[in-house]
């Protein structure tokens, strides 16, 4: 394996973790309309995910930075490609963010009300638009000679993309009721159980049909074995939600969001976005790369730094590893 | 196509109202949290009550602050990508490096610990939750220098090779690019004027309490001394940051400018309109010029400062517009006009920046005598801890009350200055290397995207801009709203210091604690 394919994989890696970490707290702040009944239920959920949201989001910035550095016409392919859903993602992760931070900074409940909303849309079309780009990513965008995008956006609505939205959606929602149920105590750890069985249904039927839609289009052996993980995952899922073996659903969702994801850079490889107008303008992992210096330094810098975030940020689940009811929310202190 | 609307336009108009924009947040959050940090050290040394209050006061500014500084990074990230895939690809191997390192090495830190920071007041022992916080700072310092590193290499692109079949970038030496000397004096310059701009901001509100509270007093009302004595110190804090950074950023501003000299001679000649080469030159204080004639109409002038800030020379030649332009088009091709950036806005941005900015300063240094203490100050003079002290011109002269006034109210106006001097210097430094992205190297009109339309660009551009003016309005007002509220002193620290068990520890039942539906201490 030279460092090419070493990045390659650490790139996925990354959004792997992006879609592990980000994936639950994008269900929670979707469930803040579809399980929470009161203002006192939206503040537990909001505040399960509260001390974790921000590093989470880190990985995405992590995986775009080490697209850049490792992959330069991919960074550059894929962020002109996706230009508009990019501009959309961008004006939803910024109100996200101020989401969180200032929606207890007022005490009126309409300020309060407003940013909530924000939270609830931000996060349920977030996954959506990373859905489609990914899916289109599989499905091959119109890439030129130069490797430069050569479509428009019409070229980006189809089927496929609408699934790869749709399934994301679905495997964040069932990811975040199960952390949900794993992270509250009272009713609405009992109900977040409930609602997860049934998102898991629509998540495996969504999932499972996108899975199988990347098998037909650019299936291999590889792809069809995380097919097959992810589908465990799900089933997995179900089995320990029903018996409240809330610890063992959430890694089960986990599984499967990382399969859905490796299941798409498998179906990829050794492409990083193949072009639909000619096979041989793909953009592929040796013609793509940085050179092999700058790999050799960030390898060096990544292989030294993961270890560490993933030590002190697993450190911060355990400070935070309390359960949160209702009780537990404090009055507003203005 | 309409030039105004050409793709590149669009770009740069982007890339200047976002940089600009995520740049009002950045200095603020980098100088605010390590200032945090340096309180909550004082309140965990010393158990001063005051400085608790302060730490709670400045860190809930903080966090508005570096919420939409977060934010808005993201842009920062993306648009090179987005509206610049030209330019991405051809320094990515060499550019891309430090922006990855940045995530890698210190956002995750930033991120991580300030969830720590915020949500751990009850559950961290405090000498752990101040190592947060402390690694907070550490993370928007190391953030800032990778940040600049990159930055650095686009006005001087050092430790890169051109590969000769694809015309592309590749990185040679990691450490030049890291520690080359633009990349150094820029880090010190852009981080003093960082602290420039956390110092007046703590005066600037403390100055409004302070006035607020002196008129409180003298109407015979109540105050709350707890109140002065937080803002008071903070007051001080703000002078002394602000004097020292002040320093600072005019000592590392001319080491950088020595260096642009060298590495970019246009943007230099530019910022001084200077357009013949002079021996010595001269340092311009005003002019009026006529870029189609090429000199200047009308000038005022210090004789050879010019040539002392480029040389530390007093008769050194410094090379103007005319023949740094010709020069320029010599080597790389064109008509020499191409080559000049726009005077207006290097001239006077120069100009504003050093002046803006040093009036901070220099109004943070007569705040810091005549707020002081004890020294030389007769006793009578010497305003109690809980009380506002009063202007001492000298140990037995105050000053007149119309004067004081106006002190106070030039105290809470000087929070503005940094910020405008801070953004006239990002539009200088960036306006002044153009027509170059990457200097001498790539030009701007290269970088551009191919495959994103002018309609798409123009969406782009239209819906942040939008976006970031009612996230201003929204912002400043929170702010504000938190700014002009102080202080709460009746806030008391967490009445035991938290332990913190291993996991091997005996927290297996921790839901059966008697404490166990205590609400938490902070909550969104």
């Amino acid at each position: 394996m030279g460092l090419n394919d070493f990045w390659f994989l650490l790139i996925a890696v990354l959004w792997t973790g992006y879609f592990f970490l980000e994936g639950f707290d994008f269900g929670v702040g979707i469930l803040t309309r579809l399980l929470a009944r009161d203002r006192t239920e939206r503040r537990v959920l909001i505040n399960i995910i509260g001390p974790v949201w921000d590093g989470n989001e880190v990985w995405l910035i992590t995986a775009a930075g080490a697209m850049f550095a490792a992959f330069p016409v991919w960074y550059a392919t894929f962020f002109s490609s996706f230009y508009l859903l990019l501009v959309l993602a961008l004006l939803l992760l910024i109100v996200r963010v101020l989401a969180f931070e200032y929606r207890h900074k007022r005490p009126e409940e309409s300020w309060q009300r407003n940013w909530e909303l924000v939270l609830f849309a931000s996060s349920l079309l977030l996954p959506f638009l990373w859905g489609m780009m990914f899916a289109n990513m599989v499905r091959g965008v119109p890439i030129n000679s130069q490797q430069d995008f050569a479509g428009s956006f019409a070229d980006l609505l189809n089927w496929p993309a609408l699934l790869g939205g749709l399934a994301f959606v679905a495997l964040c929602t069932v990811h975040g009721a199960v952390f949900t149920a794993l992270k509250t105590v009272g009713d609405i750890r009992v109900r977040a159980r409930t609602f997860a069985t049934k998102a898991t249904v629509v998540a495996l039927l969504l999932g499972g049909a996108l899975l199988i839609w990347i098998q037909a289009e650019r299936g291999t052996a590889w792809t069809a074995m995380a097919l097959a993980v992810a589908v465990v995952g799900l089933l997995g899922t179900l089995a320990m939600n029903a018996k409240a073996r809330e610890g063992w659903a959430f890694s089960f969702t986990g599984v499967a969001i990382a399969s859905v994801v490796a299941a798409i850079f498998l179906a990829l490889a050794p492409d990083l976005m193949p072009s639909s107008l000619n096979d041989a303008w793909n953009l592929t992992i040796d013609n793509s790369a940085s050179g092999p210096y700058t790999l050799k330094v960030m390898t060096w810098v990544a292989v030294i730094m993961m270890p560490l975030v993933l030590l002190y940020q697993g450190w911060t689940y355990w400070v935070f590893r309390k359960r949160i009811g209702p009780q537990h929310i404090p009055a507003d202190a203005h | 196509m309409d030039l105004a609307l050409a793709p590149e336009t669009l770009a740069r108009w982007q890339f200047g109202i976002t940089t600009v924009y995520h740049y009002l947040f950045v200095p603020l959050t980098i100088s605010l949290a390590a200032l945090t940090a340096g309180l909550e050290t004082a309140w965990v040394r010393t158990g001063k009550e005051k400085y608790f209050h302060a730490t709670k006061f400045w860190g809930k500014l903080f966090l508005i602050n570096i919420a939409i500084g977060v934010a808005t990074g993201i842009v920062q990230e993306f648009q090179f990508g987005m509206n610049w895939s030209d330019y991405s690809k051809f320094v990515g191997d060499v550019f891309g490096a430090p922006l990855a390192m940045e995530s890698l090495i210190a956002f995750f830190f930033e991120s991580t610990f300030i969830g720590l920071w915020i949500f751990g007041w009850d559950k961290l022992p405090k000498k752990i939750h101040l190592a947060c916080i402390w690694l907070v700072s550490t993370g928007t310092i190391l953030s800032a220098y990778f940040i600049l590193a990159a930055n650095s290499w686009m006005q001087h692109p050092v430790g890169y090779h051109i590969d000769k079949t694809t015309g592309v970038a590749h990185l040679n030496s990691i450490w030049q690019v890291l520690f080359q000397d633009t990349a150094v004096f820029q880090f010190a310059h852009t981080l003093s004027s960082a602290f420039l701009t956390g110092g007046a901001f703590m005066i600037g509100i403390a100055s409004y309490h302070l006035r607020k509270i002196k008129k409180k007093k003298a109407a015979g009302e109540d105050v709350d001394h707890k109140k002065t004595v937080t803002l008071r110190t903070s007051l001080r804090l703000g002078l002394v940051v602000t004097m020292i950074a002040g320093v600072l950023v005019a000592l590392s501003g001319d080491s950088l400018a020595k260096v642009m000299f060298k590495q970019q001679p246009m943007k230099m000649a530019a910022a001084e309109a200077l357009w013949e080469t002079q021996c010595p030159a001269p340092f311009s204080i005003f002019s009026v010029g006529d870029v189609t004639k090429g000199h200047n109409s009308v000038e005022i002038e210090l004789p050879g400062l010019l040539s002392f800030l480029s040389d530390r020379n007093f008769s050194s030649c410094v090379p103007g517009i005319n023949e740094t332009a010709t020069a320029e088009a010599e080597k790389y091709g064109g008509a020499p006009e191409d080559y000049v950036p726009n005077l207006f806005i290097t001239y006077w941005g120069f100009r504003l920046m050093i002046g803006i900015g040093l009036s901070a300063a220099v109004a943070a240094g007569a705040g810091f005598w005549l707020t002081r203490k004890k020294k030389w100050l007769l006793p009578e003079h010497q305003a109690a801890e809980d009380d506002v002290p009063k202007l001492m011109l000298t140990n037995k002269r105050e000053l007149g009350p119309t004067i004081t006034q106006w002190g106070w109210r030039f105290g809470m106006a000087s929070l503005i200055f940094p910020f405008v001097a801070n953004s006239i210097g990002w539009v200088f430094t960036e306006m002044g290397r153009q027509p170059w992205a990457a200097y001498g190297l790539f030009k701007t009109e290269d970088s551009v995207s191919p495959g994103v339309s002018q309609t798409e660009m123009a969406i782009s551009l239209g819906a942040l801009t939008l976006l970031y003016a009612v996230l201003f309005w929204i912002n400043v007002r929170l702010m504000k709203r938190y700014a002009v509220k102080g202080p709460d002193t009746d806030e008391q620290p967490p009445a035991k210091d938290p332990t913190l068990r291993g996991p091997w520890g005996d927290d297996a039942d921790d839901d059966s604690h008697d404490d166990s539906d205590k609400p938490l201490n902070f909550a969104y």
